[in-house]
């Protein structure tokens, strides 16, 4: 009998635990890519609507995902690129959006919408866009960067920072090698991975980073790294050494986008919280916050010329039709990928 | 006073949050994404054999840093005062209270190319010398981390050695070396081997350490893990098996361990 | 056990201090730095320490990391201190078995302690409709704090009197009086000792938390970590000084009185034995 009891009484202090993940009535999870947004907005959005915003940041789309599918997580709210929002789709992990609730989605300039990952513009609101390029210090790198082949010779040893997330890292080599960003052939992929491998061996790379290449950048603990390009604006405004190339090979055009996953709770808060970040004053002030590019039309006839000006932000359209996008790719692909890039982690320095 | 009653509720909650957490990590590791038995998991094993072999090298270099290091420290601090002695012990768990992570980014900034060290060494012309992401770095972070896990045990060994022993021994004729050999280093045994065990598995099992100070240029079984579940490439049947090849390494140590002590080791850390 | 030169094995000792410590001077004079730079100095400011009592998000994830090491402690150290009563009844077969299972989430790694609970967690919320959050974070605590506290208990259990408790039933006290009055006395320092252990494991813990907390709470670790994929913000250099001085201090205070007391335990000592030699 006294066992029991003590069963019981041990089930007993267990289980209110679980009860006591309380849900907060008005809030809204956000999960974004750091330093990805003003995070000033979230105060007025609060004091407009009365929910308060949950916020938390992911290092790489390749981790949003991970995340989301470890499951246990509830977030209503999330911004993956293109691509990763294509494969959600395809995994049927994000909800249709109710557009009704998302007026200011007129503000948006057409040739945004209906793009390749999302062909009837039914799961996603772009948010930003931008390319990735090579950002390097002038003080420190003595010949002009024009290629994305000049991160793989031995003059700058020690001095390269790479994406540390495989789409990125994988493409740039593919790009060097004169391959398509979304190539399928493992032969190619293999083949830029092996460059990848071969620059780790040589010493050549300094590290593998995603936002700690801004204080590293800043500084001038590195002098060159692959990033994207909004956040060059950023760095440069800290460090005036800093310059930014697109390299002729062409680059890759993204497209970051305010999705909902099926784990959401909060559905109506969530297209509240969407339809805030497509007004004016919003898109405007995180635009200035994270140095991208907007997919507004009339948020970018209110910006000064200076900003939307800068041909880093807002490229020449010819500089930007020798970009690529990343499409979607199938499930074998991406897993030759993973391997692939657990071959790039697992090299070594041969050097030293 | 003998009732067997009280320990039911933790017997329970050891069951569901202990064993039934690691029979899962087997079945994972032995299924596939449809849930169907499979050994595909194991089958990249020459890969991760080379992690294996990396990882586990980089934690002996650093268990055995530790161990040269606490050894001394712990005997000579034995010799001290009984004030001294505690307050000395005090500040080995002290920095515990200021979160590990931090401490950790702390060293970045001690170890960057314009980091203080190279600073302070280019003050005499030296370097810079490249420090940061590199696996000495990462050795330097896990000996940093895990140091006072080796301290402690061996310290309160030796500390609570019986002093006649030693009187017996040098009694008997045996010098300083002798005896140290023969007596007091056989009876710290159990603290040293408590000590390799609480500085060999979290070294190891380290990603956070081998982010931070080695940027993506050392890549641990931890890092390899962590990448499996929250990282980059998603498979958490493939990180169970990686865990469960982990945790075999453990259960191994563990084993050894217990060869050597009496099975409560533990309580010699406190 | 003289050693040949105390100077020389003090200043090998005073390194290994200087080690342990370099970092964290770095990260206390950098909490007065004027600007954001983590190695450049540029003037003495108290900027950071005013900036951190207007950041929410640190200052929630602060009272998350305390709330979850106190409650997690102070459960593991009821059922710890009741479990250890419990084996050390047991025969020594039944024990050992018990004692090795105890065991486990010691010496096992962090990281495979923290995604089996994860596996766990994901794997019954889907049946029972609950995410990871504060609930499963402190499940989490609790089971790696339990066997520090199973461990501190059971030494002073062996030191025992085992006719102890025997007595006072004899002498007529119930069971829970027995406990209470007999028992918990002798029991008090390793109980406060595992107590404190656990508390001090649970704040500094990143690996377990980070595994089960999933996306609604965060600990001060797991907020630092997240940090560290940018820059550490200078707040949390003054949070952690904060911390690491109230420590400091109360470490002093307890350890002067307990110098101070003992040194009246000898005086008495001392007078009692000359008043017996009288």
């Amino acid at each position: 009998m006294k066992k029991i009891f003590s069963v019981f009484l041990a089930l007993l202090l267990v289980f209110p635990l679980f009860a006591c993940g309380k849900k907060e009535e008005n809030v809204v999870n956000v999960y974004n890519w750091g330093e990805y947004i003003d995070e000033s907005i979230f105060d007025d959005f609060e004091e407009q609507t009365g929910i308060r915003v949950n916020y938390k940041t992911f290092a790489s789309n390749e981790m949003l995902y991970s995340s989301l599918k470890s499951g246990g997580s509830s977030y209503d709210v999330i911004i993956p690129s293109d691509y990763m929002a294509a494969r959600m789709v395809e995994e049927n992990m994000l909800l249709p959006l109710d557009y009704s609730q998302i007026p200011n989605m007129a503000n948006l300039d057409a040739q945004y919408l209906n793009l390749e990952y999302d062909p009837q513009q039914l799961y996603t609101v772009p948010y930003m866009w931008g390319v990735t390029g090579i950002i390097y210090n002038t003080t420190m790198v003595d010949h002009p960067i024009t290629s994305w082949m000049d991160l793989f010779t031995t003059d700058l040893t020690g001095q390269v920072l790479m994406f540390d997330n495989p789409r990125d890292c994988i493409g740039i080599a593919l790009k060097a090698l004169g391959y398509s960003f979304n190539t399928t052939s493992e032969d190619e992929i293999t083949e830029a991975a092996n460059l990848l491998i071969d620059q780790k061996e040589k010493g050549i790379v300094q590290a593998y980073v995603m936002d700690q290449i801004f204080d590293k950048m800043i500084n001038n603990e590195a002098a060159i790294g692959t990033y994207y390009a909004g956040d060059y604006i950023t760095m440069s405004e800290e460090n005036p050494d800093l310059a930014f190339c697109i390299p002729s090979e062409g680059a890759n055009l993204f497209v970051d986008a305010m999705c909902v996953p099926t784990v959401c709770e909060n559905y109506d808060n969530a297209m509240a919280f969407i339809n805030f970040m497509c007004s004016d004053d919003v898109v405007l002030r995180n635009c200035e916050e994270t140095g991208y590019s907007t997919p507004s039309a009339t948020a970018l006839e209110q910006m000064d010329e200076e900003v939307s000006g800068n041909p880093v932000a807002y490229p020449a359209s010819d500089i930007l039709d020798n970009c690529e996008t990343y499409g979607g790719l199938p499930s074998s692909t991406l897993s030759f990928y993973d391997h692939e890039w657990i071959r790039i982690c697992l090299a070594k320095v041969k050097v030293h | 006073m003998k009732t067997k009653t009280p320990a039911i509720p933790y017997i329970v909650w050891m069951g569901i949050f202990v064993v039934i957490p690691l029979i899962l990590i087997v079945i994972y590791a032995f299924t596939n994404f449809d849930g169907h038995f499979t050994l595909d998991n194991f089958s990249n094993i020459d890969v991760f054999l080379q992690v294996f072999g990396n990882s586990l090298w980089l934690a002996l270099i650093a268990t055995v840093i530790c161990l040269l290091i606490a050894y001394p420290f712990a005997y000579l601090l034995a010799q001290e005062g009984p004030v001294f002695r505690k307050i000395a012990m005090l500040f080995i768990m002290l920095p515990m209270w200021m979160n590990f992570l931090l401490r950790t980014y702390a060293w970045m900034s001690i170890l960057e190319n314009n980091g203080f060290l190279n600073q302070f060494l280019g003050l005499f012309g030296i370097g810079p010398l490249h420090l940061i992401n590199t696996d000495g770095a990462v050795v330097l972070g896990m000996v940093y981390n895990f140091l006072p896990f080796m301290i402690l045990p061996i310290f309160s060994v030796i500390d609570k050695l019986d002093k006649r022993y030693i009187e017996a021994a040098q009694d008997l004729g045996a010098n300083r070396r002798e005896t140290f050999r023969r007596v007091i280093f056989p009876l710290s045994l159990p603290g040293v081997l408590s000590g390799i065990m609480m500085v060999f598995i979290p070294s190891i099992s380290t990603f956070a350490i081998s982010k931070l100070l080695g940027g993506g240029m050392s890549f641990l079984l931890g890092d390899l893990i962590e990448m499996q579940f929250l990282g980059a490439a998603y498979n958490p049947h493939l990180g169970s098996a990686i865990a469960l090849m982990m945790l075999a390494l453990v259960v191994i140590a563990m084993l050894i361990m217990n060869r050597f002590g009496d099975g409560e080791e533990g309580a010699v850390v406190m | 056990m003289k050693a040949k030169s105390p100077v020389l094995s003090r200043i090998f000792n005073a390194l290994v201090f200087v080690f342990l410590y370099l970092p964290i001077v770095v990260l206390i004079i950098f909490s007065f730095n004027d600007s954001k730079s983590r190695t450049v100095w540029s003037g003495f400011s108290l900027h950071w320490y005013t900036e951190l009592f207007h950041d929410e998000e640190i200052l929630s994830a602060f009272s998350t990391t305390l709330t979850v090491s106190l409650l997690a402690s102070l459960i593991a150290t009821v059922l710890g201190t009741a479990a250890a009563i419990g084996f050390f009844s047991m025969r020594r077969r039944p024990r050992q078995l018990l004692m090795t299972v105890n065991n486990i989430p010691m010496t096992n790694a962090d990281i495979i302690t923290g995604v089996s609970l994860m596996l766990l967690f994901v794997f019954t919320g889907n049946i029972l409709g609950f995410s990871l959050g504060f609930g499963t974070l402190l499940v989490a605590h609790i089971t790696f704090n339990i066997p520090y506290v199973v461990l501190a208990v059971m030494p002073k259990l062996r030191q025992l009197d085992p006719n102890l408790g025997e007595a006072a039933l004899d002498l007529g006290a119930t069971p829970w009086q027995a406990f209470w009055k007999v028992l918990m006395p002798e029991l008090r320092p390793g109980i406060f000792n595992g107590m404190l252990i656990a508390f001090t494991l649970s704040i500094d813990d990143f690996v377990i938390s980070y595994f089960t907390a999933g996306s609604e709470v965060s600990t001060l670790a797991m907020q630092i970590y997240a940090m560290t994929r940018k820059r550490i913000s200078p707040e949390v250099n003054a949070l952690s000084t904060i911390l690491f001085v109230t420590v400091l201090v109360l470490l002093i205070i307890v350890n002067l009185r307990e110098v101070r007391q003992q040194n009246l335990k000898d005086r008495q000592n001392r007078a009692l034995k000359r008043d017996a030699a009288r």
